[in-house]
């Protein structure tokens, strides 16, 4: 049998070689690239044009308008008389202001100090191998608003007394969004265990708060915060202006920040709250040692995303007239020395700058801890 | 040991302090007692200053004479009363945001779409826009609209004409009105009755369809019962619409609807901006749908329009839908930064109507029964549109 075989009829077994197939088409390079991203069919190439259209139609006018036809230098006349392009001398001018609002000139190095000072508080939270994580939220919470407190209020320690009033630009923003977001994150916390409860008065009553921050716009919790907050309070008592908009925009910012962390509570299987009952750890034992450390881990990128609504929404306590970044630019459109017809373009696009530096800058941040978070579940 | 670890747990729980139940009932009776007794003091002191500076609560003023006047859609004087100033504020918030929705959808649409395009130009530029877009305040993009390019338009005499009818300026953008005429009533109902009967066609087409398999074209014949019906009615009934078309005269231009730049730059900015977040909610809504489930459609011979209505787009929908409410009334919620523009919103309104007569408590109590009733509404309204498209498990 095998004899046969090997002997046999080999006619379907190839004799001579097959020549060799062409090389494949480059798949690296520029226009392997272009074939498959821009000119892959007909439509694709259609759509690439007109994309190409649309990019050249906003980009280049951009272009020309923000630096090509730009007024780097001069006063208002320079500006006034160049229609084409933005007025960066306009900006120029009033930079000090657009950072520092009203603060008197020669205390602004007590600013910068406390910028400095956030700094050193925000980055080593931020990233995750820093150590000392306890003690730096002491220094969040406790040490830094003490410290900055008296650096930017004053009036002790031989520091001069500078009233909240003359507080404005990009600082207060900075200020407003701090004191938000520091505030907003354990109330959020307390009022999503309260609206997890089992007690109904604790459920109803966070329920409540939170359904009514998040079912009104803003503005009108500014509002009562600026208005009815004076009729509220016993007559003669009343605090400051700054103090009453941190407020109405911590609560505010709080309802949201409950609703993401009742979020990450939902996510925690039952089994480790079983767990942690089954060792004998009572509700808030429970909750500050086996559940919360993984609901928060969780929501960090939502934590973020209130981060950086709360700090576009800072714009808005201009209501109640704090004079934060983009009040400040606005309020400087009607300064005589500088009216012209590009001011305002100008100073909105470069309040727009520094407003989408940080947002973007936390939300890269929220994907990168997205991205961090996802490793687990991987494998 | 462990008999008396056992004999000790049973001790400290016979202590009445440490009964569950009892604590519960404590920490219940103390919250309410604190809301209320806060409840109490804020409303005693609030009676107490509101006497003190003499204003009179109630919603007595609102059937007070204004003495000021405001450009709303509907007409106001300054003979209007408090209420009615309200209502017509109330009004334009509804219309701005019906306006800025329509905008959003449509762009975030395109855009969400956009993004996952295979061709590199296209999906980048929606990228930009997104990311450009989401990570500014929405009271900026109004001011950039409202300051930086609106107030930048050449004015009356100069204005950019947009085809034959439509003009915009610095005035706003001026379109033809349409013009109804008296017996234009019968268009509507023909139009509402030929609806019913298009309904009913696609009931008896379903049951048809269900009972025997056998299909029916119902859309395009739905279609044609509203066309046909709807416009032998209007011919019979004299051609009732007809429009009024804006007149450039030497300094100003007459007739026609006349949207005031401050309209203009609210729901095209608020458009502009909600797009970006609908665009990464519709984005996220096609990917959940997973490749598999075109993959076994195309298995199963759909066609691919079919591919999309009846498998991929009831997915996606169940994922889209929810955030996409919530983006709609943030719109709703945003159209009050109209206060910074001089557009006057609900909130606009109310501060004006706030200040002559000190109602302060009476005009946000009014503000926030619409926001939140509104809220209600839509999330009630969500909720059953929800438990409808839900995923049914066995």
């Amino acid at each position: 049998m095998t004899d046969m075989q090997s002997q046999g009829d080999l006619s379907y077994v190839r004799q001579e070689i097959l020549k060799a197939a062409p090389p494949p088409m480059r798949v690296h390079g520029v226009w392997p690239w272009m074939r498959t991203n821009l000119f892959g069919s007909f439509g694709d190439t259609i759509l690439s044009i007109v994309g190409a259209l649309i990019a050249l139609w906003v980009i280049v006018p951009l272009l020309q308008w923000t630096l090509i036809n730009a007024t780097w230098s001069g006063d208002r006349e320079a500006c006034a008389a160049n229609t084409a392009g933005a007025c960066w001398a306009f900006v120029k001018a009033n930079f000090g202001q657009f950072i520092y609002g009203r603060y008197p000139d020669p205390e602004r190095w007590r600013v910068n100090l406390f910028l400095v000072l956030m700094a050193a508080g925000i980055i080593p939270l931020a990233i995750p191998s820093a150590p000392f994580k306890g003690w730096n939220l002491v220094y969040i919470y406790v040490v830094f608003p003490v410290v900055a407190g008296i650096l930017l209020v004053g009036g002790v320690f031989g520091l001069q007394l500078v009233e909240t009033q003359v507080w404005g630009g990009l600082f207060l923003t900075l200020v407003v969004s701090y004191v938000g977001m520091a505030m907003s994150l354990p109330l959020g916390i307390l009022l999503a265990l309260g609206r997890r409860s089992k007690m109904p008065a604790v459920h109803y009553v966070c329920l409540f708060f939170i359904e009514l921050c998040r079912g009104v716009p803003l503005i009108t919790v500014l509002f009562m915060a600026g208005v009815l907050l004076p009729l509220f309070l016993p007559t003669g008592v009343n605090f400051d202006k700054l103090l009453r908009a941190l407020l109405g925009l911590s609560l505010f910012a709080a309802a949201y920040m409950a609703e993401v962390i009742r979020g990450g509570l939902q996510a925690i299987p039952k089994g480790q709250f079983e767990g942690a009952k089954s060792l004998g750890l009572g509700y808030w034992q429970m909750m500050r040692l086996i559940v919360l450390p993984q609901a928060i881990t969780i929501v960090i990128p939502g934590i973020v995303n209130t981060f950086i609504g709360l700090f576009k929404d800072t714009s808005l306590v201009y209501i109640i007239s704090i004079f934060e970044l983009l009040y400040t630019v606005r309020n400087s459109f009607s300064d005589p020395t500088w009216a012209s017809s590009t001011t305002p373009a100008s100073g909105l696009v470069f309040a727009a700058a520094v407003f989408w530096i940080f947002c973007f800058g936390m939300s890269r941040y929220s994907k990168f801890t997205e991205d961090r978070l996802r490793v687990g579940y991987k494998r | 040991m462990a008999v008396t670890d056992a004999g000790r747990l049973n001790v400290s729980r016979d202590r009445w302090y440490n009964n569950p139940l009892v604590r519960s009932i404590f920490f219940q009776v103390l919250l309410v007692a604190a809301v209320l007794g806060s409840v109490a003091w804020l409303a005693h002191n609030t009676t107490t200053n509101l006497r003190d500076r003499g204003i009179a609560s109630g919603f007595g003023f609102l059937n007070q004479r204004a003495g000021f006047d405001m450009v709303t859609f509907l007409n106001v004087t300054a003979e209007s009363t408090y209420g009615y100033m309200l209502l017509a504020g109330l009004v334009d918030t509804i219309v701005v945001s019906i306006l800025a929705i329509v905008i959003a959808t449509i762009l975030g649409l395109i855009v969400g779409v956009a993004r996952l395009s295979s061709n590199w130009l296209i999906r980048t530029i929606a990228t930009v826009y997104v990311e450009v877009l989401r990570n500014i305040p929405p009271l900026l993009v109004i001011l950039f609209f409202y300051l930086a390019v609106l107030a930048t338009l050449p004015d009356v005499k100069n204005a950019i004409q947009i085809g034959p009818d439509f003009s915009l300026s610095n005035r706003g953008l001026f379109m033809p009105a349409p013009v109804f005429g008296a017996t234009f009533h019968f268009v509507v109902i023909a139009f509402v009755v030929s609806l019913i009967i298009a309904w009913a066609v696609r009931r008896w087409a379903y049951a048809r369809r269900m009972a025997t398999g056998q299909g029916f074209p119902s859309g395009w014949a739905g279609l044609a019962i509203v066309v046909a019906i709807t416009g032998v009615i209007y011919l019979l009934s004299g051609d009732p619409l007809t429009f009024d078309v804006p007149v450039k005269t030497r300094f100003n231009i007459i007739g026609g609807w006349d949207l005031s730049p401050e309209f203009t730059a609210l729901f095209v900015a608020l458009g502009v901006y909600t797009a970006s977040f609908i665009a990464e909610i519709v984005r996220s809504g096609i990917v959940a749908v997973s490749h598999g489930q075109t993959e076994a459609a195309r298995a199963l011979g759909l066609r691919s329009s079919h591919v999309l209505r009846l498998v991929v787009m009831p997915q996606a929908l169940r994922v889209i839908i929810p955030p996409l409410t919530s983006e709609y009334l943030n719109i709703t919620k945003n159209s009050s930064l109209a206060v910074a523009i001089g557009f006057a919103d609900l909130v606009a309104v109310g501060n004006n109507v706030l200040n002559p007569t000190g109602q302060s408590i009476e005009v946000v109590a009014i503000w926030m029964a619409f926001y939140l009733g509104l809220s209600i509404i839509i999330s009630v309204a969500m909720n059953w549109f929800n438990a409808r498209i839900a995923l049914t498990e066995r």
